[in-house]
């Protein structure tokens, strides 16, 4: 039993060194041509297809791809470098931000050549979005619970149940569903498999689910009796559990994780020089945001060096979407800024944090699930 | 820090380590047992007479040594005075040596003199004190009368004082006051989240093997939420601290930035897991005689030393440039 989460502190390269002063150029010379305004929570809630288009050219989607299919050969830590630049500007890239950073991959390890071929030039264009269908109304965070079923028929699968809180349905080229192939509801892990399904689709509806924030960046989606081609799924009948498992390393640790609020933070931070109060809450918020990078940085090179830290993800998140709140609640707590949607400058982006910091400890797992997850790894569960 | 050097060093070390359990403030047997070895000198050039290798290699040792509460002055010996000597190119002096926080002053009578009052973890079982002088040279004395002071762990944080004392050694180098801050909030970082560790891993066995209503204590929901969350927070200590070890010892242009931010978040984190680790172990934690208290009482006072998490958050938000640039600190 070891006695504690092992994480080893990665070192960049001179070549992740040089690439971020590019995607930081570009980031400058984009926000003074005004082709984006700075947002919390960007990569769930700003989605602009013309920004990830141009993202694509310039190599930075589904750039871990290889050549062959349009991809770019870059290390899983170019990607992080690149990534967290984005994130930390506030950039609007959730339109292609499921299908960089979970989809390709995904597809690339579990998906047939044809569907390889199908799919992964466009994601590198930044041009071919996806969703993900995971919750349903009777499985948040017990995901195992699932009743989407797949009948496999002559026509191809037919595809029934119902999806919850699938972020981006709406403008996503293709979802991926997670549905019981075989046994039943009590069979849990197995019996699962994915399917990639191409959007729209006449048996499949795409209904809003409007958030308190007033906006419309979830859906509820209905597949009834939809029937997709038998290549639609996506790896092995039955493997569902196993490969959604596998995704988690990538999902749960990202910079994402605890970046979501840092455009608040520096709009902030840029206006307190002269407030000691202020400047000690801006050096703590640092010093987290610090160590935070530090440990998700560790997970990625765990993960680029082709092991799959759940434990430490799981750990990471935890910490990281705590920290996205407390930057919230310090922001207003001191500098006495009233938040007002759709504001520029500081109010905006507190209302922006204010209204989505419930789902920074909810979304891709709750804390406390991610906190049972350690404690299994500890030994203790 | 997990490649196979680095478990030779940890093997090697643990099993010195092994039963000890002096009631001393210093632990000779020990303090001669690392001496044998080399290791009370790791990370020290072997042309000084230092055992060589580099900081990485000494910061497992110290990380080790804060984990089983060692009390032996490595922190003090390798990592502090080693390093302002390697820095001068003066040799190691016999005997314990350690270095002085504040600066003394020297003047010429009948030869080199030193005075002032320099405060000296571990002052009173040293021979020597390398302390810099008003003008950065670094300066060798024999530590002749001593003020003692404890901190809460019962560490001995004394004054030396220097009364016209005749200088060993010296040479001209200009050591920064601030440069010694820096270089001491990174040791404390790494004695930090080394004591964390063992916190961790004493709540661990404590909640495994306790029972209480029928069943033990990591079966309740409410233990297991507060052990991962220990968990999580002693993570992020030994991840920072390992990074800031990487970043000195790279002379990473980030280096300062990284000793800032991971001293601020080992000495936050010192609550944290302080908090926790008692909470877990119950009123039996609270005993002198439970290890627990020799972990925690470090905590609260390493979290201290060297500029608590205040004073770094302060120098962090001085730190030139966006957040942003601060937070991705340059490590080049």
């Amino acid at each position: 039993m070891t006695s504690t989460i092992d994480l080893v502190a990665h070192r960049h390269s001179t070549a992740e060194h040089e690439l971020r002063d590019e995607v930081r150029q570009f980031l400058g010379d984009q926000r003074a041509a005004g082709a984006f305004r700075p947002r919390c929570d960007a990569w769930m809630t700003a989605a602009d297809p013309a920004f990830s288009r141009l993202l694509g050219s310039r190599g930075w989607v589904g750039m871990t791809l290889p050549g062959r299919y349009g991809g770019h050969d870059r290390t899983p830590l170019e990607r992080f470098v690149v990534v967290e630049e984005l994130l930390a500007a506030g950039a609007p890239v959730a339109a292609h931000w499921i299908a960089d950073r979970q989809m390709a991959p995904s597809i690339l390890r579990n998906g047939t050549e044809a569907q390889r071929q199908r799919y992964l030039p466009g994601i590198v264009k930044g041009e071919c979005f996806f969703a993900i269908g995971m919750s349903e109304p009777d499985a948040g965070s017990d995901l195992a619970a699932v009743r989407t079923r797949a009948v496999e028929t002559p026509r191809g699968w037919e595809i029934t149940g119902t999806k919850l809180w699938t972020t981006g349905a709406h403008f996503a080229h293709a979802i991926v569903v997670l549905a019981r192939t075989d046994g039943t509801p009590g069979d849990r892990h197995t019996g699962l498999s994915q399917f990639v399904v191409d959007l729209p689709h006449q048996a499949v509806e795409i209904r809003p689910i409007v958030t308190i924030d007033g906006e419309h960046h979830f859906n509820e989606v209905v597949f009834d009796r939809a029937v997709v081609p038998a290549d639609a799924l996506l790896g092995d009948r039955g493997a569902g559990w196993r490969q959604v498992i596998a995704e988690l390393g990538h999902e749960r640790s990202g910079p994402e994780r605890f970046l979501s609020t840092f455009p608040l933070l520096e709009a902030w931070a840029a206006q307190t020089s002269d407030d000691p109060v202020a400047a000690r809450e801006v050096g703590r918020l640092t010093a987290r945001a610090w160590t935070l990078r530090q440990l998700s940085l560790a997970v990625a090179a765990d993960l680029a060096a082709g092991r799959s830290p759940e434990v430490a993800a799981a750990l990471v998140k935890d910490l990281g979407s705590r920290f996205e709140g407390d930057v919230v609640e310090t922001v207003r707590r001191v500098a006495g800024a009233e938040p007002r949607r759709g504001a520029d400058g500081l109010a905006g982006l507190l209302a922006d944090g204010v209204l989505h910091s419930p789902a920074f400890t909810l979304r891709g797992g709750t804390n406390e699930v991610l906190r049972s997850v350690v404690a299994r790894g500890l030994g203790v569960r | 820090m997990s490649d196979e050097l680095h478990e030779e060093i940890r093997a090697a070390v643990g099993a010195i380590l092994k039963g000890r359990d002096s009631q001393d403030d210093f632990d000779r047997s020990l303090w001669k047992d690392l001496c044998d070895t080399g290791f009370h000198l790791l990370g020290v050039p072997e042309e000084i007479g230092g055992s060589g290798g580099g900081l990485r290699d000494l910061a497992v040792v110290v990380d080790l040594l804060a984990f089983h509460g060692a009390r032996v002055p490595v922190a003090e010996s390798a990592f502090l005075a080693g390093w302002l000597l390697a820095r001068a190119g003066l040799s190691i002096p016999d005997g314990v040596v350690v270095a002085s926080i504040d600066q003394a002053r020297v003047h010429r009578r009948d030869g080199l003199r030193l005075s002032g009052r320099v405060r000296t973890p571990w002052g009173r079982h040293a021979g020597h004190v390398v302390t810099t002088a008003h003008d950065g040279n670094v300066v060798v004395s024999p530590v002749s009368a001593v003020e003692r002071q404890e901190n809460l762990a019962g560490e001995p944080r004394d004054v030396v004082v220097l009364d016209n004392v005749e200088v060993t050694a010296v040479a001209p180098v200009g050591v920064e006051p601030d440069e010694i801050l820096h270089r001491g909030a990174l040791v404390r970082a790494v004695q930090l989240a080394g004591a964390a560790r063992a916190v961790l891993a004493s709540a661990r066995r404590h909640v495994a093997q306790r029972e209480q209503f029928g069943r033990p204590l990591a079966r309740f929901q409410a233990v297991q939420q507060h052990l991962a969350a220990l968990a999580a927070e002693v993570t992020a200590m030994r991840v920072s601290a390992d990074a800031a070890v990487l970043a000195v010892e790279a002379s990473d242009r980030g280096a300062a930035i990284a000793v800032a931010a991971a001293k601020a978040t080992t000495s936050a984190g010192a609550h944290v897991v302080a908090g926790i680790g008692h909470q877990l172990h119950g009123a039996l934690g609270y005993s002198a005689e439970h290890a627990l208290g020799a972990a925690t009482t470090r905590l609260w006072s390493w979290r201290e030393e060297f500029g608590n998490e205040s004073y770094w958050h302060d120098r962090l938000a001085a730190a030139e440039g966006s957040v942003w640039s601060v937070v991705t600190g340059g490590d080049r």
